[in-house]
């Protein structure tokens, strides 16, 4: 008997050892997906420090002021893969652009191939058409990369990418009024607690109870009514505290309608309570994408995502 | 004892409704839907763009008109397909309309080495706009395609495994066809190259 769990073990790590290294080896195949550290990512090591602060300083004015996201890449190079398809690939990996908005522009250098793409998110192929984005690279940035002018280059687009997104009708970048937001999200927060109490004590504590007994019943009425609220895509620990409400509430009135044990029980109930909460923080995910999206995109020092760029294939490339 | 009995029975009424997949064979069936819906969009931006590269290759003179030709063929059969959401069910038309489809790219990608041939077309203004244009648009159907390719993938996992399967032919859900190369074995055989004069 413990041979054959043995054996299976031994053919499932195997398994998953074999799954591993396939999976590493066709990795391998195309460049990686850099880290996008800020408006400017540079893996070729061209730009020195201040040209690239330059850059970077001018692209993130331009964020706060308009909203769209510029990124400009450079690589050494991207084969095996075509410059537009990796262009594309990095694009939706990243994802930049405004959530909601998707006005996101990366563009990529990769060096030692002298190839340059402009890629274009979907929203923005209206302010940018392939056309204009060709004539960016022909007039803007060969002329200037043949001579070796690397960063006024991409100086140069990067004024011409935003005067045509400047001119576009997109809508203004959220104002960050942190008092405002944390207000908004407190008033939230004790509407939803009262919203769980409430209904904890009238339909669904004695429900529950009645099927699953007085303990189980709360706990269910609890975490039911933290799993409805984190549906409603609300922030994960806002639904885990209206959880936590709703068990309780329905604890209570269990007590003042049926008071069956005495004070001994307390204990395992917070046990219980604290044990329930890590349970569907798991299962229930629901929460995740809005609270992310409304704290941290409108932070003003350091740069991230907007994670609603959506890249289709527009835009144009070139060579020098 | 009852107590028990009754939230085993609960959760096995969830996990029956939750896994057999009803509602994600909807989601996925919407989403092919829409991704085939990009990739004709896609196909229709480029047949919309021939005519315009037709009339300036034609102001060219004496242009190989073979070239041409074919390009005008190609692109006359491939918009002569109906195509709607429904042809996702009927693995022979979806066929036609890729083998067509397939042909005006090629034809169109010749007509593209062909140019090369010709100086003054080249140096035309007009003529490397559309260039652009059309270069723009190859990339866009090869996204399109690649998420067409994606999101029936998705739906076809869903159709062929176990027990969502079973839903599938309770509501005749069958697996959705997905692009290919037509010319698999042109491509697997490895090029010949051949320098000496004939």
């Amino acid at each position: 008997m413990p041979g054959v769990v043995l054996r299976w073990l031994r053919a499932a790590l195997l398994l998953i050892a074999w799954a591993a290294v396939g999976s590493v080896a066709s990795a391998q195949d195309l460049q990686p997906v850099p880290a996008l550290a800020g408006h400017v990512v540079d893996t070729s090591g061209t730009l020195d420090a201040a040209q690239r602060e330059a850059l970077e300083n001018r692209l993130a004015a331009f964020e706060r002021d308009k909203g769209a996201q510029v990124v400009l890449l450079m690589v050494p190079t991207t084969l095996p893969e075509d410059i537009a398809s990796y262009a594309n690939r990095v694009g939706n990996a990243w994802k930049i652009g405004r959530q909601g908005v998707g006005d996101g522009l990366l563009l990529v250098v990769a060096k030692n191939d002298r190839k340059v793409r402009i890629e274009v998110a979907k929203t923005l192929e209206g302010a940018i058409p392939d056309l204009a984005a060709k004539q960016i690279i022909d007039e803007a940035i060969t002329p200037r990369f043949r001579q070796g002018d690397f960063s006024g280059g991409l100086d140069a687009a990067a004024e011409r990418i935003m005067a045509l997104i400047g001119s576009e009708g997109l809508p203004a970048p959220a104002q960050s009024s942190q008092t405002g937001t944390g207000m908004a999200q407190w008033l939230d927060l004790a509407g939803m607690l009262f919203f769980s109490a409430f209904l904890a004590v009238t339909i669904a504590g004695p429900v529950l109870r009645a099927i699953f007994g007085r303990k189980l019943g709360s706990l269910a009425a609890g975490s039911g009514l933290g799993a409805l609220i984190a549906y409603f895509s609300t922030p994960l620990w806002m639904a885990a505290a209206a959880g936590v409400v709703g068990f309780l509430a329905a604890l209570a009135t269990s007590r003042t309608t049926a008071p069956m044990r005495s004070s001994g029980a307390r204990n395992v109930r917070r046990g219980r309570g604290g044990r329930r909460d890590v349970g569907w923080a798991s299962g229930a995910s629901g929460g995740f994408f809005d609270g992310g999206g409304s704290s941290g995109s409108s932070s003003g020092g350091s740069f991230s995502s907007g994670g609603g760029g959506d890249f289709g294939g527009g835009g144009a490339s070139g060579d020098w | 004892m009852k107590r028990w009995f009754s939230i085993l029975l609960s959760a096995f009424v969830l996990t029956a409704l939750g896994g057999c997949g009803y509602n994600d064979f909807q989601r996925l069936d919407e989403q092919t839907k829409a991704a085939w819906s990009e990739v004709l969009n896609q196909y229709q931006r480029r047949a919309d763009l021939v005519p315009n590269i037709v009339a300036t290759v034609k102001g060219e003179a004496n242009f190989e008109q073979e070239t041409l030709t074919k390009v005008v063929e190609a692109r006359a059969k491939a918009t002569s397909i109906q195509v709607s959401p429904e042809t996702l069910n009927n693995p022979e038309a979806f066929q036609k309309f890729q083998a067509a489809q397939g042909e005006l790219g090629s034809a169109l990608s010749r007509l593209m080495v062909t140019v090369e041939r010709y100086p003054d077309l080249k140096a035309n203004k007009g003529f490397s706009d559309l260039r652009v244009q059309l270069e723009g648009t190859e990339n866009r159907i090869t996204v399109a395609r690649n998420r067409y390719i994606q999101a029936v993938q998705e739906y076809n996992v869903l159709a062929r495994s176990f027990p969502s399967n079973l839903t599938a032919m309770v509501f005749s859900y069958a697996p959705k066809p997905s692009f290919t190369v037509q010319n698999e074995a042109q491509i697997s055989a490895p090029p010949q190259v051949n320098f000496e004069k004939k």
